[in-house]
């Protein structure tokens, strides 16, 4: 993990760059990003006809690229894109790029140190996965659903590995598709293979696969569960016993099963997005009790309240004592925290993020184009033109807000540490 | 044409989906499955659409395909149900592997599940409803015609209808981005821009071999100045052949993915292109099997949002399309949304002269490649054709009056009626609406 207790944490309210002046310098200017230390904004630019580059703080790369997209920070605040020069691609990293060039790459990934960044790569028709600028010995006609370790240091990605041609009905049905982790294929092949997770040592793989056009189940590390269901949602390895349980459906309702077996006693009409808590002790996912309700389940057991629209983006404190989720109801948007949501309602709602001492939960959201941020329900009294996730220090006390200002200069972006208390009172 | 009808209902065609699926079903497997669905997957729709049912066959004339076929009383609505899932109910599952494979080229080539006949029909009997349940049974034996099936491995394989790889997809948008910079030099495809107001999403046939619809969209967003992305990442195709074939798990895994990929980027809402098909999966069908009553992120239709951009003046018409149009009304948003007048609206906006076929908005005839049957493929092109015969007297007949261009805002209307224009002469432009937006709209000089 990257530590953020070496970032500053002085309170007080500091300008990084002001986005109005970038204006000046070039003729296009993409959205911003920004670190997660709050340190740097970046964008997109042009900076002569055809070239693009990335400005960061009012200073833009050297180099410049034909394209230029996919602008990401890395954990530990280095910046990535995906840029092509000379209609071939590559990863660069704070201005310096791979050496190894793609035809093209996509959907870059970060281990939670930000040490390892990996891409998808294809290059003269094979696929592929790059990891840190090393490209896998193994190709393949084609892969999708990339995930990796917890710890950043291995990949996993659905690979076919029987040629198949349009129209190919029956072969198709045979089993075409596998998994290849760090380009290691699994023996078996099944007909399709969906989303997956690595154990949280990172030694094992668990998937959604189908092994007929009607049986589901899950396979791990390529062996597939005895039983099987009319379909199954992604599966997740427990932190604590290395378990794997999945969203099963059987008989038109949805259940939770562990290692193939019953794991919760009762079904909904839908479960998803299953997840453990931090220790591994609490079981949460989004269900639906009934037709057009959704709520939250804990080991099993519904909150009362739910929403007619949707629920997503749940997360687990760290100490596992809280469940906070985002719900919608008649179009309108709010966080909700163990089963009990917050007053106001919002035109959108991002992930809900907890202290590091779980005793708080933060929230972006945004009213009439104005995004703020929320602490246990009371939101901070400004309003910007663009925020990003809240980030608390490492004691708890102090939350930083990210934000662009448009009060006397529009576009400026500055780094604001303030106490909680500012905002909870 | 009659004579041609006559000929192709007699000639078998072979379609290997098909024939080697039958080969391979045992009256053990029939059972079961027609027990299973009919125990664990239906219920009260069927039976009291079967108890109200009083085979009076006043949906007979709604149907396409028995005006078509020289109403022959076997393509009709209630006959197609009589040698289907009455059969089925009456001989309580017990048929054969020859009456599965007659069930499923009914229920997938002889019916487009337009839902016209439900309108006909005194007592509103959905009879696209009953043929679904016929496609159901047919999948779940492994009996669905060749092409189609690929289609949906397709879907299940990659998220998207035709093949398209992950980044073959992001590429194309990239391409046309770069093209329609040559027209509009600060012109933008905003790839993964968290927070867009819209998440515009269209099915695969555009990046694959339609990528023009893909410009044409870009230069009407960025002349209206609106907040829109396209994701990077597979859930941006809106289309759903398994709705059709009778895959629903499939399906459900299909939409999950899209509304995620709409809830991933915060959207404020879906605008999708000119698809009925589609359309129908992410507003009704496919939605609701996920269980979310409504979209959980709102769906807006192509032809709702180009009314929007007009009637809100976000965009002018420089100059007027100058030929005579007329409007195909696709079963999907005139029948199942009532997006009717908004077409007539743009169409009037746009064009000189407008013109009705007739019967028109959610009375028009189907143009026959909805419902999944154009993707059944070539074997069945001629049935298909054929079987909309009445649309193509329905198009000589505005024809006539004048009409020289069919704007249909539908990739399936687009196939079937190019079909239908060719074989039997029309010599009519189709345009979407798309097109003739591109071709008429005030843009930066």
């Amino acid at each position: 993990m990257f530590d953020a207790g070496s970032w500053d944490w002085d309170t007080g309210r500091r300008l990084i760059s002001d986005t109005h002046q970038w204006k000046d310098m070039f003729d296009w200017i993409e959205e911003p990003y920004v670190s997660p230390d709050g340190e740097k904004i970046a964008s997109v630019v042009r900076k002569e006809e055809g070239e693009y580059s990335i400005c960061q703080n009012g200073t833009a790369w050297e180099k410049t690229f034909d394209k230029v997209w996919y602008l990401k920070f890395t954990p530990d605040n280095r910046l990535t894109a995906l840029v092509s020069d000379m209609g071939e691609w590559t990863v660069a990293v704070d201005g310096n790029v791979w050496d190894n060039t793609f035809d093209f790459v996509w959907d870059t990934r970060f281990g939670p140190d930000g040490q390892n960044i990996i891409v998808a790569a294809q290059k003269g028709m094979k696929y592929f996965v790059a990891m840190s600028d090393i490209p896998w010995d193994n190709e393949f006609s084609t892969l999708s659903n990339l995930i990796i370790s917890r710890d950043g240091k291995r990949a996993a990605i659905v690979v076919q590995t029987v040629p198949l041609k349009e129209g190919e009905i029956f072969k198709f049905q045979e089993g075409c598709y596998s998994v290849a982790v760090d380009g290691k294929t699994w023996e078996k092949n099944f007909v399709n293979v969906w989303d997956m997770d690595f154990s949280h040592d990172g030694m094992h793989v668990a998937a959604e696969v189908r092994t007929t056009l009607y049986d589901y189940t899950i396979a791990v590390d390529g062996v597939p569960w005895d039983q099987s269901y009319s379909s199954v949602w992604r599966p997740k390895f427990s932190p604590k016993d290395g378990s794997v349980s999945a969203p099963v459906r059987i008989g038109g309702n949805w259940t939770l099963v562990r290692d193939g077996k019953p794991f919760w006693n009762r079904s909904f009409g839908q479960l998803w997005h299953h997840m453990y808590s931090p220790d591994g002790e609490k079981v949460a996912a989004i269900v639906a009790p009934k037709y057009g309700r959704w709520t939250m389940a804990v080991d099993g057991n519904s909150w009362k309240l739910t929403f007619g629209d949707l629920v997503t983006d749940a997360v687990f404190s760290p100490d596992g004592s809280k469940l906070a989720c985002i719900g919608k109801e008649d179009g309108k948007w709010t966080i909700a925290v163990n089963g009990k949501p917050w007053q106001e309602k919002f035109d959108m709602a991002w992930q809900p993020v907890f202290s590091p001492d779980s005793r708080r939960v933060a929230a972006k959201v945004e009213k009439k184009g104005r995004y703020t941020i929320v602490i246990d329900g009371r939101p901070l009294k400004e309003t910007f033109a663009a925020v990003w996730d809240p980030v608390f220090s490492p004691d708890g006390d102090k939350i930083m807000i990210r934000a662009i200002e448009d009060k006397s200069d529009p576009g400026e972006y500055y780094r604001h540490i303030i106490p909680v208390t500012d905002i909870t009172g | 044409m009659a004579q041609a009808a006559s000929k192709i209902i007699k000639t078998e065609i072979y379609d290997e989906g098909i024939e080697k699926g039958i080969e391979r079903l045992t009256q053990q497997r029939i059972d079961q499955v027609i027990n299973h669905v009919l125990k664990n997957e239906v219920g009260a729709r069927l039976k009291t659409y079967v108890d109200t049912c009083v085979h009076c066959g006043l949906c007979s004339e709604a149907c396409h395909f028995y005006l078509s076929y020289d109403n022959d009383p076997a393509f009709s609505p209630a006959g197609k149900v009589k040698q289907t899932i009455w059969e089925i109910l009456k001989r309580k599952g017990n048929v054969d592997a020859e009456f599965i494979k007659r069930a499923r080229l009914i229920a997938s080539t002889e019916c487009n599940l337009c839902r016209r006949c439900a309108m006909y029909c005194p007592f509103g009997i959905d009879v696209a409803y009953l043929m679904s349940i016929v496609r159901r049974i047919c999948h779940l034996l492994g009996v669905t015609p060749k092409y189609q099936q690929d289609t949906v491995h397709s879907h299940a394989a990659t998220l998207n209808q035709m093949w398209v790889k992950e980044d073959e997809y992001i590429d194309s948008l990239m391409w046309q981005e770069e093209e329609a910079q040559d027209e509009i030099p600060n012109l933008r495809i905003p790839l993964e821009k968290e927070g867009a107001e819209i998440f515009y999403s269209v099915i695969a046939p555009e990046p694959k071999f339609r990528a023009q619809l893909i410009y044409q969209t870009a230069v009407l967003m960025n002349v209206a100045g609106v907040d829109w992305t396209m994701p990077a990442t597979p859930g941006w195709d809106n289309s759903d052949m398994c709705m059709f074939s009778g895959d629903i798990e499939m399906m459900g895994r299909l939409k999950k993915a899209h509304f995620e990929t709409a809830m991933r980027l915060k959207v404020k809402r879906i605008v999708m292109g000119e698809c009925g098909h589609a359309f129908r999966s992410v507003y009704d069908v496919g939605n609701r099997w996920l269980l979310w009553k409504w979209p959980p992120i709102p769906v807006t239709h192509a032809v709702e949002f180009y009314y929007e951009l007009f009637n809100e003046g976000k965009v002018s018409v420089a100059q007027k399309y100058d030929k005579t149009v007329t409007f195909q009304d696709p079963c999907n948003i005139s029948r199942g949304r009532g997006l009717h007048e908004m077409g007539r609206y743009l169409a009037r906006t746009l064009c000189t002269e407008f013109i009705e076929m007739h019967p028109n908005r959610e009375h028009n005839l189907c143009c026959c490649a909805g419902g999944g049957v154009i993707n059944c493929g070539p074997p069945f092109k001629m049935k298909r054709i054929l079987g909309n015969r009445a649309k193509a007297e329905q198009l000589f007949a505005v024809k006539a009056r004048g009409a020289e261009t069919i704007i249909a805002p539908c990739h399936n209307c687009h196939g079937g009626l190019d079909d239908i224009v060719h074989h039997y002469g029309l010599g009519m432009e189709i345009k979407f609406l798309g097109d003739i937006i591109y071709d008429c709209i005030e843009k930066p000089v």
